[in-house]
C-alpha cells in the first residue's frame, strides 16, 4: 500500500486510500450541506438549516483519527461531524425532511441527528449542550478500559459556557479520555467571537485548566488529523484531556435565509474562501500522485448522483404516522 | 417477613448499597457523598464498601456533574446523582430538562438515560430561603422524566430500587427532615415498589386527603383527631408524581364527595393545582365541594420559625380544610 508523508509532519505516515476517503467525506459534507440549502430554497423541509459549508476540513481531520466506537457529540450545526463520523447522508437527508425514515423517525431535525452505533451521541440545539454528555461518555471509557475516547465538537458560541469550565475541571481531576474540538468559524451567531472571548482565548485557558490547548489551522485537514491524532492517542493512553481549537470559517450566515454578509465584510468572506480547505487538499492529492484530476471528477460526479438519488428519495418517503408522536417518550 | 425499623436515611442507604451490589453499572456521584458519607448520612459507609471508584465525591459544580452523569448514562452506566440540597437543582435545569429529558424522543427511541437523580426537598429547619425548597412539580411538567416523592422508610428503599432498575431518568425527592426523624418498618427481604400505584394509607368514606412526601405525616395525624370527631378521611399517598396513579385518586373521590390535596410545593401552577383540575374533571359529578388546596404559601421560604411554618401545611390546616369541605357539604 502506498503510504505518503502526512505535509507539514515528519513523523505521521498515512495511507493514501485513508487520504482519498478523507476527501470523500469533506467532499460529501460540502455537497450535502448545498443539498439541504437547495431542499430549504424549494420548501422540502420545515424548520431551518445551519449549514457548516467550509468547515469541513475540522470535522473530517478530527474524525479520521477515530475508531467507529469512539463517540463525538456534535452542535447545532452538526451534519458535517456526522457525515465524517460515518454517517449515512440518505437518513440524514430523510431527517433533515421530517420522515419517518430519517434516523430520527422525523423527531429529532437537522438539528438533533445521532447514530448511536457510529458513536454519534447526538447533534445538540442547546450551545455546549453536547459537553456534558461527551464528558460522561469519556467517563464509561475510562472504566470500560478498552482505550475509546469520547469527542466534544462545540463552536466558538460555547467557549464561555459554564458546562466547558465544570467539566474540564472534573476530565482533568479524573484523567477522562475527552477531546475538546472548539471549531471556531470567528462568529457566534451574528457576533465576532472576538467581542465575547476575554483574554487570550481557549487555548490558553484549557492550559490554565491544566490540559494541553492546541490551536490548528481547522481549515488544514492533515495539520487537523495530526493534531487530533496526537491528542486521542494521549488520551487513549490513559493522560487525559485535551482541547483542540480549529481556526475555520461558515461560507453561509448563521442559518439558511440568513446570508451572513452584514456582520460579515466581503474582503473577510473572500479571504476565507481563497482558503477553502476542500481545493487546498485535492492540491495536495494530485501533487502527491494520490488521485488525478479525472478521479476527482468522477468523485464528485458519484457524489452528486448519491445525493440528488437522497434527495429524491427523501422526498417520496412517507412521514411518521401521527400515532407516533407519544411513542419514545420513556424507554 | 421479618421487619425492623430503619430511619428514612437508612432505608435510602440500604437500597442504594443493596443495588450497587447488583449492578456493577451503578455507581453515586455527589458532593460529600464518598468518605464523608453524604450531609444527610444516607451514603454513609458507602465508599468503604465500594470505594472511590464508584462512590465519587465531586466538586461543587452539579451542572458539570449532572452534565457528565447523563452522559455517563447514556453511554452504559447507571449514575445516582446527589443533590445535597434541592434548591440547587436549579443549577441543571439544562442537563435534566434539555438532555436528559429529551434525548430518547429526539433520536426517535436509540438512546436510553437510567439516571436517578436523589435531591432534597422541604423546610421547617430555618435553612431560609435558598435551602428549604420543594421542586418536585417542576421536573412533573417536563414528559421524559419520572418522579418520585417518597414518604416512609419502606417507600423510600422500595422506590429508590425501582428507579436504579428504570431505563429512564428519575428524579427522586427526599425531604429532608424525614431523613433522621420518621423511621418506620422495612422488611429483611428483597422488595421493590411499582412507580404510579399510590398507597392507601387509610380507609374512609367522608373525605379524601392526597398528601405526599413527608406531608404523609400531618395528614395521617389529622386523619386520626378527624376520626375522634367522627369524620372518616381516606388517605392517599401517590408516592410518584410521573406516573401518577389518577385512578387511585379518582376512585376514591367519587366515593368520599370532597378532596384535599397537601403538599410542601407551592400552590400556584403545582402539584395542588394539578390533583385539583384532575379531580375537578374525572370526578366533577361527585364533589360536593370545592377541592382544598394546601401547598406551600406562595413566598420565599422565611427563616424566623414563626414565619416559615406559617408557609409550610399542618394537621391545624389540614382539619380546617376538611371543615370546610364538609361545612359546604351541608349547605
Amino acid at each position: 500500500m502506498n503510504m505518503e508523508t502526512l505535509s507539514g509532519s515528519q513523523d505521521l505516515v498515512i495511507e493514501s486510500e485513508m487520504m482519498v476517503e478523507m476527501y470523500r467525506r469533506m467532499l460529501l459534507i460540502r455537497k450535502f450541506e448545498e443539498a439541504v440549502f437547495d431542499v430549504y430554497r424549494r420548501g422540502w423541509m420545515p424548520g431551518l438549516g445551519h449549514l457548516s459549508d467550509g468547515q469541513e476540513a475540522t470535522a473530517v481531520g478530527v474524525c479520521s483519527a477515530l475508531r467507529q466506537d469512539d463517540t463525538i457529540t456534535s452542535t447545532h450545526r452538526g451534519h458535517g461531524h456526522i457525515i465524517a463520523k460515518g454517517g449515512q447522508v440518505e437518513k440524514m437527508m430523510a431527517e433533515v425532511m421530517g420522515k419517518v425514515t430519517g434516523y430520527c423517525r422525523g423527531k429529532g431535525g437537522e438539528m438533533h441527528i445521532a447514530d448511536v452505533q457510529l458513536g454519534v451521541l447526538g447533534a445538540n440545539g442547546i450551545v455546549g449542550g453536547g459537553i456534558g454528555i461527551a464528558a460522561g461518555s469519556a467517563f464509561t471509557a475510562r472504566r470500560d478500559g478498552k482505550g475509546r475516547v469520547s469527542v466534544a465538537f462545540f463552536g466558538d458560541g460555547a467557549i464561555n459556557q459554564g458546562i466547558w469550565y465544570e467539566t474540564a475541571n472534573l476530565a482533568v481531576l479524573w484523567k477522562l479520555p475527552l477531546i475538546y474540538v472548539c471549531e471556531n468559524n470567528q462568529y457566534t451567531e451574528f457576533t465576532n467571537y472576538k467581542k465575547l472571548v476575554s483574554g487570550e482565548g481557549l487555548v490558553a485557558r484549557a492550559q490554565a485548566m491544566g490540559m494541553p490547548g492546541v490551536e490548528v489551522d481547522g481549515n488544514d485537514v492533515l495539520a487537523v488529523y495530526q493534531a487530533a491524532t496526537e491528542l486521542v492517542e494521549r488520551a487513549r493512553r490513559g493522560e487525559g484531556p485535551a482541547t483542540l481549537v480549529c481556526q475555520t470559517f461558515r461560507y453561509g450566515g448563521h442559518h439558511v435565509g440568513e446570508p451572513g454578509t452584514k456582520y460579515r465584510s466581503k474582503e473577510e468572506i473572500e479571504d476565507w474562501k481563497r482558503r477553502d480547505p476542500i481545493p487546498a487538499f485535492e492540491k495536495i492529492l494530485v501533487n502527491d500522485g494520490v488521485l488525478g484530476p479525472n478521479d476527482i471528477e468522477t468523485i464528485h460526479e458519484e457524489i452528486e448522483k448519491r445525493l440528488a438519488v437522497a434527495v429524491e428519495t427523501a422526498r417520496q418517503d412517507p412521514y411518521p404516522d401521527v400515532s407516533e408522536v407519544n411513542q419514545h417518550v420513556y424507554a | 417477613m421479618s421487619t425492623r425499623e430503619l430511619s428514612f436515611a437508612q432505608a435510602i442507604r440500604e437500597a442504594l448499597d443493596e443495588e450497587l451490589s447488583r449492578d456493577p453499572d451503578i455507581m453515586v456521584l455527589g458532593e460529600d457523598v464518598g468518605a464523608w458519607g453524604g450531609v444527610f448520612r444516607a451514603t454513609e459507609g458507602l465508599f468503604d464498601k465500594y470505594g472511590a471508584e464508584r462512590i465519587i465525591d465531586t466538586p461543587l459544580s452539579e451542572e458539570g456533574f449532572v452534565g457528565l452523569a447523563v452522559g455517563a448514562a447514556m453511554t452504559g452506566m447507571h449514575p445516582v446523582v446527589e443533590i445535597m440540597f434541592g434548591d440547587f437543582i436549579t443549577l441543571v435545569m439544562d442537563q435534566l430538562v434539555n438532555q436528559a429529558a429529551k434525548m430518547r424522543y429526539m433520536t426517535g427511541g436509540q438512546i436510553k438515560v437510567p439516571l436517578t437523580v436523589r435531591a432534597t426537598m422541604g423546610g421547617g429547619r430555618s435553612s431560609g430561603a435558598q435551602h428549604s425548597q420543594s421542586w418536585h412539580s417542576w421536573f412533573a411538567h417536563v414528559p421524559g422524566l419520572k418522579v418520585v416523592v417518597p414518604s416512609t422508610p419502606y417507600d423510600a428503599k422500595g422506590l429508590l430500587k425501582t428507579a436504579l432498575r428504570d431505563p429512564n431518568p428519575v428524579i427522586f425527592f427526599e425531604d429532608k427532615v424525614m431523613y433522621a426523624k420518621i423511621k418506620g418498618p422495612v422488611p429483611e427481604e428483597e422488595y421493590t415498589i411499582p412507580f404510579g400505584k399510590a398507597d392507601v394509607k387509610k380507609e374512609g368514606s367522608d373525605v379524601t386527603l392526597i398528601a405526599l412526601s413527608r406531608m404523609i405525616h400531618p395528614t395521617l395525624a389529622a386523619a386520626d383527631l378527624l376520626e375522634k370527631e367522627g369524620i372518616h378521611a381516606e388517605v392517599i399517598d401517590p408516592r410518584t408524581l410521573t406516573p401518577l396513579d389518577e385512578e387511585t385518586i379518582l376512585k376514591s373521590v367519587c366515593k368520599t364527595g370532597g378532596a384535599v390535596v397537601v403538599d410542601e410545593g407551592y400552590n400556584r401552577f403545582g402539584v395542588t393545582a394539578e390533583i385539583a383540575a384532575l379531580v375537578a374533571h374525572g370526578a366533577f359529578d361527585y364533589l360536593d365541594a370545592p377541592v382544598e388546596r394546601l401547598g406551600a404559601m406562595d413566598v420565599p421560604i422565611p427563616f424566623t420559625p414563626v414565619l416559615e411554618f406559617a408557609t409550610i401545611p399542618d394537621e391545624e390546616k389540614i382539619i380546617a380544610a376538611v371543615h370546610r369541605i364538609l361545612d359546604g357539604r351541608r349547605r
